[in-house]
């Protein structure tokens, strides 16, 4: 135990550069978005720009709070923190107001913070630490079951209970990690064939409209339609998209300027300081900005596959896979949907996007990795 | 993490990290770089609202710098299409501008015209232009009751004083066909529509700017675009300053005073008009603003043809003063000498009598001065039979021809095609075939067309030309095209008015000159002479089918050094010599004395 002095050391700065990299730029974009010619001070607290620079310094507080915390003791406290959350997510849809159709937030005070966003962490510990048992075999049927149930727990909670579909989804990425332990690979194609059956059979109008309409809210079907050019509609539910591809196309090669994104700026672009603050980025600092901005991205995710690959046990390596295949999927999911490849799903792009539980999520997520990944040394291969 | 048997699946998972990456790099690069045009226009059309900045009109100024027409501020009202809705009060806001509900109807429908380019319902758009500050004044304190509603200030045009409307003319809202044939104007835009205003719009008007704005998703203007480095700002229009005297109009259309009638008069040496009057006329400032509409339609439906300038668009015989231009053409053919002598008979004399008591026989200066009508039928008679008729009455017909040709030359029986004066019409010197028609190849005779020689008859003559002839008299033998502008502030305009030769000897202008100066000592001219102002005159009495005679006097001065010429034209009210003639030598000895006392007389009222 000589050898914990030694452990910051190991920190992985870089990750920890890039994530600040990240989320600055996030910041300044933010106050892009939310500009409004009455100028108000990038730091001021009336203003989404000061908001999330406070959230942003609370959240350098928080990942070096977690630096500083025990990685075992998320593995001991796992399933207790796991079950906690679970009751927190069937409560939050019974004490809280609807929102915009949603029943995800806890409001305390000014604060409004969204459980959902920190599940994914725990499910990601919880998920490790299952997976993370000596005699471990996915390919047992019970071991391929009990982690999809895991997942699928809180899944189905944020899903049903909270209406967040988007949310929801982001647990898919937990397949990720499942995949690099070794689940089958059918499983992969079989899921991918079940999607592009559905998107036919949705095309070309096979199923009677009842059985759609039971499955799918009225909004959610318009949105596949949209997508999947079945409707035409660029005031209506296409608007969105229609105006954030507008935004980012006008910005062209160098980009309209910091500031002078018409677009976003006039309010044309809905969201944009929340789940279409790509479109920002793209309008004001066009094909430049927005490549270097995917292309730092990618480093950062890499880098976390660079991290996964060289944790010296099962549970750290199932966690960071984890971690990987959240930033994987919301930026996935986002980018692709403000680009018009994707559907309208509502999730923001990590340390970009406006709000709170959202970067204190990413935050503990990728501190509680980096902890982790300090403490390896320490560890025998 | 020895033996992994699934490392590969790291390299997978790295594969799909780049892939996404690509993806979405090659969807950036088509929607940025390839698609961009097509998407920064929409953007564009999105956010950016260009709102036209309207030049302020060009003034006009006298010859001396005495301001004529200027601009004087008026309001519009400009509606958010979009903002009139069930909740918008209707009846209210109709009461408050005074305007009946259908009116409301039509003007909203006209406003989504497709031509209306500037349309927009998320934008103001000018729902009624061209109110005063006190049409408005109920409006602006009850604004704030009618959401979507705004005022926007532009000019209007002022005068002044009250004459000269017919030249300066008026500016109204433009009209579909404007809208059609010229670009620059948009619905509620308004123009020249008459005069002056309507012959120098493109002078006037000035060049619009265009201010950039921005505009949000709900049609709210946020201000001006990259702080205005693309808007462009109006350029003023150019002032005009006019050939006019405004004393010596003020004078004219005083001095015609009830009577219908027209004044002309022209610097000789220069072409320019000093004074163009018509009556009866009417006040311009009554052709302002929202008044206009019903003020113009009841000018339109006044018997008295009060819209019509009589000075360019009444076409009269000329009567006697036509005896001037026969007697030059008449010597110029050598159908007489300078001394030729006819005897007059009086009123026995055969075919035409003669009207005046005078010794017989008479020379050309004492024709002249007694007006004497056998002396010109003999004079006529003899320069068209000179070289007798000849077969088919050709060698008659060929001196008609070089007479006619004469006399148009003195700007004669068409417009001046080069010059700015609105709406001439071209009076009528009949040509050979005119005559042809109505009496046949042979028909005619120097009998037959009597009548001409002492400007009666077929020639039909406006004020303007009549002013004209005797100016190119005063000049002895040209003049230069009669025009009101002087100069104006845009560079352009530095112009060079035509001059135009009758190609008739200098000295014969001497002898009818002479001629002229004793009409005004001892013939017709004499009551009201100004003898210290060396006046040449003719008078001119025209009988017509309209009841009482029209008067009418052409006269100069001084004699020797002509400043002034004019043309005075009274209809219906009988001899030249005592309606026409006072107002010609009042205005002459005013303009020349420069003694405009009779002025303030008026001023003081």
């Amino acid at each position: 135990m000589n050898k914990r002095e030694n452990i910051f050391s190991a920190i992985d700065w870089v990750t920890i550069l890039l994530f600040v990299l990240l989320a600055l730029f996030g910041w300044l974009n933010i106050y892009g978005a939310c500009y409004d010619f009455e100028q108000s001070g990038i730091f001021s607290f009336s203003h989404r720009a000061g908001k999330q620079f406070v959230w942003l310094m609370t959240a350098l507080l928080l990942g070096g709070s977690l630096l500083l915390i025990d990685e075992r003791v998320w593995d001991v406290l796992g399933y207790w923190l796991y079950g906690a959350m679970i009751v927190l997510l069937i409560i939050t849809p019974f004490v809280t107001r609807d929102i915009k159709g949603s029943y995800s937030w806890l409001t305390f005070g000014p604060i409004s913070l969204q459980p959902a966003e920190f599940a994914k962490c725990l499910t990601a510990i919880v998920l490790a630490k299952y997976m993370g048992r000596y005699d471990y075999t996915i390919r047992s049927w019970r071991d391929l079951v009990v982690p999809m149930a895991l997942v699928l727990l809180p899944m189905v909670i944020i899903m049903v209970l909270q209406k967040e579909t988007g949310s929801a989804l982001i647990f898919l990425a937990f397949l990720l990690p499942m995949f690099r332990q070794g689940m089958s690979g059918k499983i992969f194609i079989i899921g991918a064939a079940i999607i592009l059956i559905g998107i036919l059979v949705f095309r070309l109008e096979i199923l009677p409209d009842q059985w759609i309409d039971k499955a799918l809210a009225p909004h959610q079907r318009q949105r596949i339609e949209v997508l999947l050019g079945m409707r035409d509609d660029p005031h209506g539910v296409g608007y969105n998209v229609n105006q954030s591809i507008i935004a980012i196309g006008s910005g062209g090669f160098a980009g309209k300027g910091y500031l002078r994104g018409t677009q976003t700026k006039l309010k044309f672009v809905p969201e944009q300081s929340t789940d279409f603050i790509f479109c920002t980025i793209g309008e004001e600092w066009g094909f430049l900005g927005s490549a270097a901005v995917l292309l730092l991205y990618m480093v950062f995710l890499l880098r976390l596959v660079m991290i996964a690959e060289r944790q010296r046990d099962t549970f750290s390596r199932v966690y960071a896979y984890s971690v990987v295949g959240v930033f994987l999927m919301h930026l996935t999911i986002n980018v692709g949907m403000v680009l018009g490849l994707l559907p309208v799903i509502g999730i923001p792009l990590p340390l970009f996007s406006y709000g709170g539980s959202s970067l204190w999520g990413f935050t503990i997520l990728l501190f509680i990795l980096l902890r982790m990944d300090a403490a390896r040394i320490n560890k025998l291969r | 993490m020895i033996n992994d048997p699934y490392f590969k699946r790291s390299l997978w998972i790295r594969g799909v990290i780049v892939g996404v990456v690509i993806v979405f790099l090659v969807r950036l690069f088509v929607l940025q770089i390839i698609d961009r045009s097509s998407t920064a226009a929409k953007a564009d059309n999105n956010a950016l609202v260009r709102q036209t900045v309207y030049p302020s009109r060009g003034l006009m100024y006298d010859r001396n710098g005495v301001l004529l027409v200027y601009n004087q501020p008026v309001y519009e009202v400009m509606i958010v299409p979009k903002e009139i809705n069930t909740r918008f009060d209707t009846l209210g806001f109709c009461q408050t501008l005074g305007i009946t509900q259908q009116d409301f109807e039509q003007r909203l429908v006209a406003l989504k015209d497709k031509r209306n380019r500037g349309y927009s319902k998320y934008t103001p758009q000018v729902f009624i232009s061209q109110l005063s500050k006190e049409d408005i004044s109920i409006l602006n304190e009850k604004l704030y009751l009618f959401s979507g509603v705004s005022i926007r200030k532009r000019t209007l045009r002022d005068y002044t004083y009250t004459q000269a409307a017919h030249i300066l003319g008026g500016v109204g809202e433009v009209n579909q066909r404007d809208l059609d044939r010229d670009a620059y104007y948009q619905i509620g835009d308004y123009s020249g529509r008459d005069g002056l205003e309507r012959q120098y719009e493109t002078l006037l008007r000035g060049e619009k700017g265009v201010e950039v704005l921005m505009r949000d998703s709900k049609g709210v203007l946020q201000g001006s675009y990259h702080h205005g480095e693309l808007d462009c700002s109006a350029t003023a229009g150019a002032d005009l300053t006019l050939t006019l005297d405004n004393r010596l109009q003020r004078y004219a259309e005083m001095l015609l005073g009830d009577m219908t009638g027209s004044v002309v008069a022209i610097e000789p040496s220069t072409g320019e008009v000093l004074a163009m009057a018509s009556t009866p006329g009417w006040n311009p400032k009554t052709l302002v603003g929202r008044q206009r509409g019903t003020n113009y339609q009841n000018l339109l439906n006044d018997e008295k043809k009060p819209l019509m300038n009589r000075a360019v668009q009444a076409q009269y015989s000329p009567g006697s003063t036509f005896k001037t231009i026969q007697a030059l053409v008449a010597l110029q053919m050598k159908g007489i000498r300078t001394t030729t002598q006819y005897p007059c008979s009086g009123p026995k004399s055969t075919p035409i009598k003669c009207t005046h008591n005078h010794g017989s026989p008479v020379s050309l200066e004492q024709a002249i001065e007694q007006s004497c009508n056998p002396y010109f039928w003999c004079t006529y008679r003899d320069l068209l039979q000179k070289d007798d008729y000849g077969a088919d009455n050709e060698a008659f017909k060929r001196n008609y021809d070089t007479w006619r040709q004469y006399v148009l030359r003195f700007g004669l029986g068409s417009k001046f095609e080069d010059s700015d004066i609105p709406d001439q019409r071209p009076g009528s010197i009949p040509s050979r075939a005119f005559y042809d028609k109505v009496y046949g190849k042979k028909g005619w005779k120097a009998i037959t067309i009597r009548s001409l020689s002492i400007g009666q008859g077929e020639i039909l003559l406006t004020p303007l030309q009549l002013a004209n002839q005797v100016a190119t008299i005063a000049n002895s033998g040209y003049y230069i095209t009669p025009h009101l502008l002087r100069h104006s502030t845009s560079d352009t305009a530095a112009i060079q008015w035509p001059r135009y030769e009758t190609q008739i000897d200098t000295a014969y202008f001497a002898l009818v000159k002479t001629g002229m100066a004793r009409v005004m000592t001892n013939g017709t001219g004499r009551w009201y002479n100004v003898p210290e102002l060396q006046m040449c005159g003719k008078t001119g009495t025209v009988q017509n089918n309209k009841g009482k005679d029209h008067a009418i006097f052409i006269g100069f001065a001084p004699k020797d050094n002509p400043q002034i010429a004019i043309a005075v034209a009274v209809e219906n009210v009988g001899f030249g010599a005592t309606w026409a003639c006072p107002i010609a030598t009042k205005m002459m000895k005013a303009y020349l004395t420069n003694d405009w006392s009779v002025l303030q007389i008026q001023d003081n009222e």
